[in-house]
């Protein structure tokens, strides 16, 4: 555990780092970043609340075993998603322009970004952020906990 | 309609199948073993009957291609790309078939023999989750037609396998071993991302059909090739670059040890593919020839003779790995020097049939090899040859197995090994006599190892009096590799027919490889 101005700062921080990280996650297909950036992004907020509050207490507060599920959760609903085309060919991104969520047609032109568009694409970010947060926060818990072992205090 | 659909997406679902599997294995895992087991042996029949519908689309209508996320799956180049492949495809000739095959073949026995063999471990969602996708590390570069898809596969199969590789930790050894392993290959990965880098900048495409057909050959490319070619070589353990061998192979469980033999030879796979397809047309076939017989003589003798010294019975069947390999290379090598020249079809197409021919076979003997070594060890808990002795008497099974093994290996009739040794002795007697001369004293040597092993581990007074036959499931494992022996060492033709000389035909015809991706072909 470390001192009260590092855990009040990152008691603050964690929820910013969580927003920016699902932010990136979800423009994923519009702005630079995507799935795995903000997984990384949304890891690096369990890592600060895991330093500065110590494996002692995070271990209560975030399981080994729902990151490891989130990770399962993740990757199987990307390998579903690219088998939704296989009627047409694996990974066909059949919701492209099809009118249903995400299905929107992007019109020619500059254009600010919309998010409602490129079908599969927000769905298989969205699959790979959940898979990336559970799997570096896993990284990220089992290294600190070999770090507890080797505390001198 | 089923028939229909499982011909045309086999390429597809080959991969997804076990990824599929790969990553609900844990999820099973949580509720029940006994499922998870079910659910990874099948899925790995499964993959291999696919990879059986593909053999035979392949061999009946030629060269598949797949493209991912294509509309239709078979349109290489969409009307709006300005004819670029921009798309991921998957090439499936049959060379590529025929390494499918032998990766889905070694990976279903491994699963199985895995099932007893590790069943008293933890941890053991994620050994099978990570051999899974060490399949499908090996089935993606073997049937992928994009550069930077093979990249990403090469990743997949050497992170699955250097963890798999330390999974008994072994007091640290295997740990050692692994991130030896891990090290050398991200090294490695990382000169053929380097080198895609180089040739992608060069073509704007990392479609391997497009650029084997705008190729220049300046000096970049010849940087991006050497880069390409030593680090394949250093993958598929030829010396010199063979340095993680002994210790990945002989660290790792005895099934992943058996089928490292096959992700190393996806490596292999992936030397053939760039020297004739990717390179062939423009670089100096003498040269590249040439690089492959030096690397294959190496192997092969220094190999054999580091094996004779061992006395860890899978350290000293590493050697041979690296050994065998060379057999490989000297064969197709031989091929690749007389490309192009009229002594191509008098020798040169046969010895490339060898070369080929002997890797179905190495897969086949030293994964058999590899798993009674795994027996052994599994049921006497020591790999030191000096401490084993009189296990033929309780281990009957295991021993009649490794026999087939070790005379399959040493080129004794009427196992495969003589069949495709024959054939590399013929033809390569005729490019450099030589050349045959050391082939048949490795072999020679090769058997006097094997019959050191056989006699210090299953022969003389019974000393372990407690060790009975291994569980059944590891036997079945052993069995399955074992049919594939026997079926090719009896009947050769059988096997050059449906799957060596079509592999050598399509290896040697990069034209038909690029008119096929890129339009004008069949």
């Amino acid at each position: 555990m470390m001192s009260k101005i590092v855990r009040t700062q990152a008691n603050i921080l964690y929820p910013l780092i969580l927003i920016f990280g699902f932010y990136i996650v979800a423009h994923g297909h519009l702005t630079p970043g995507g799935g795995f950036q903000g997984g990384a992004v949304i890891a690096t907020g369990v890592a600060l609340v895991a330093i500065s509050f110590g494996y002692g207490k995070i271990k209560k507060w975030i399981k080994k075993t729902n990151l490891t599920a989130a990770e399962a959760v993740g990757l199987l609903s990307f390998i579903i998603a690219a088998f939704t085309g296989i009627g047409t060919s694996f990974f066909c991104n059949w919701l492209a322009n099809s009118g249903l969520i995400f299905g929107d047609t992007v019109p020619y032109g500059p254009n600010p970004g919309y998010l409602n568009t490129a079908g599969l694409l927000p769905i298989m970010n969205l699959a790979v952020g959940i898979e990336v947060l559970g799997g570096l926060g896993v990284v990220v818990m089992y290294m600190l906990s070999a770090a507890k072992a080797s505390e001198v205090k | 309609m089923m028939w229909d659909f499982l011909m045309h997406n086999s390429p597809a679902l080959i991969i997804a199948v076990p990824l599929f599997a790969a990553f609900f294995t844990p999820v099973i895992g949580r509720f029940s073993k006994k499922a998870m087991y079910a659910w990874v042996v099948g899925a790995m029949i499964f993959t291999e009957f696919l990879v059986l519908i593909l053999l035979y689309t392949v061999y009946t209508y030629g060269t598949q291609i797949y493209v991912f996320g294509a509309r239709p799956y078979s349109m290489a180049i969409p009307p709006d790309s300005g004819g670029i492949p921009v798309r991921i495809i998957f090439t499936v000739d049959s060379m590529s078939v025929f390494m499918a095959f032998i990766a889905a073949t070694v990976g279903l026995a491994g699963a199985i023999y895995s099932v007893a063999c590790e069943k008293g471990q933890s941890g053991q969602e994620k050994y099978y989750a990570l051999v899974l996708l060490m399949i499908v590390g090996m089935l993606g570069m073997v049937l992928t037609g994009d550069m930077f898809n093979f990249f990403v596969f090469l990743e997949i199969n050497s992170l699955a396998s250097a963890a798999l590789v330390s999974y008994r930790i072994n007091k640290g050894v295997s740990v050692e071993a692994a991130f030896k392993y891990a090290v050398v290959s991200a090294i490695g990965a990382l000169m053929i991302l380097f080198a895609i880098g180089i040739l992608y900048g060069e073509y704007d495409a990392l479609n391997m059909a497009m650029i084997a057909s705008r190729m220049q050959f300046t000096t970049l490319d010849k940087i991006a090739m050497a880069l390409i070619l030593v680090t394949l070589a250093m993958k598929c353990g030829s010396i010199p670059m063979h340095f993680w061998v002994p210790d990945g192979y002989g660290k790792a469980p005895g099934a992943i040890s058996a089928m490292l033999v096959a992700a190393s030879q996806a490596s292999l796979y992936g030397l053939f593919r760039m020297c004739f397809t990717v390179f062939g047309l423009a670089a100096s076939h003498i040269t590249l020839g040439y690089f492959l017989i030096i690397l294959g003589l190496i192997s092969m003798f220094v190999g054999v003779t580091m094996a004779l010294v061992q006395h860890d019975i899978k350290r000293l069947m590493a050697y041979h790995a690296v050994s065998q390999t060379g057999y490989m290379l000297l064969g197709v090598g031989v091929g690749l020097a007389t490309w192009g020249t009229p002594a191509f079809s008098q020798y040169g197409f046969a010895a490339m049939e060898g070369g080929i021919f002997h890797i179905i076979n190495h897969a086949m003997y030293k994964g058999l090899l590899f798993l009674t070594a795994g027996a052994v060890i599994y049921r006497v808990g020591t790999s030191d040859l000096n401490k084993m002795g009189g296990l033929a008497h309780s281990m009957k099974y295991t021993t009649i197995f490794f026999i087939i093994g070790a005379l399959s290996i040493a080129g004794i009739p009427p196992f495969n090994g003589y069949a495709s040794k024959l054939m590399i002795y013929e033809s390569v007697y005729q490019f450099n006599p030589l050349l045959a001369v050391i082939a048949m004293i490795v072999s020679i040597l090769t058997l006097a190892s094997f019959v050191k092993v056989f006699h210090s581990a299953f022969m003389g007074p019974k000393i372990y009096p407690d060790v009975k036959e291994v569980p059944k499931s590891m036997l079945a494992g052993m069995a399955i590799l074992t049919f594939f022996i026997i079926l090719f060492g009896i009947f050769p033709q059988l096997a050059i027919t449906y799957l060596v000389q079509p592999a050598a035909s399509a290896l040697a015809n990069p034209i038909g490889y690029i008119s096929r991706v890129l339009g004008g072909g069949p």
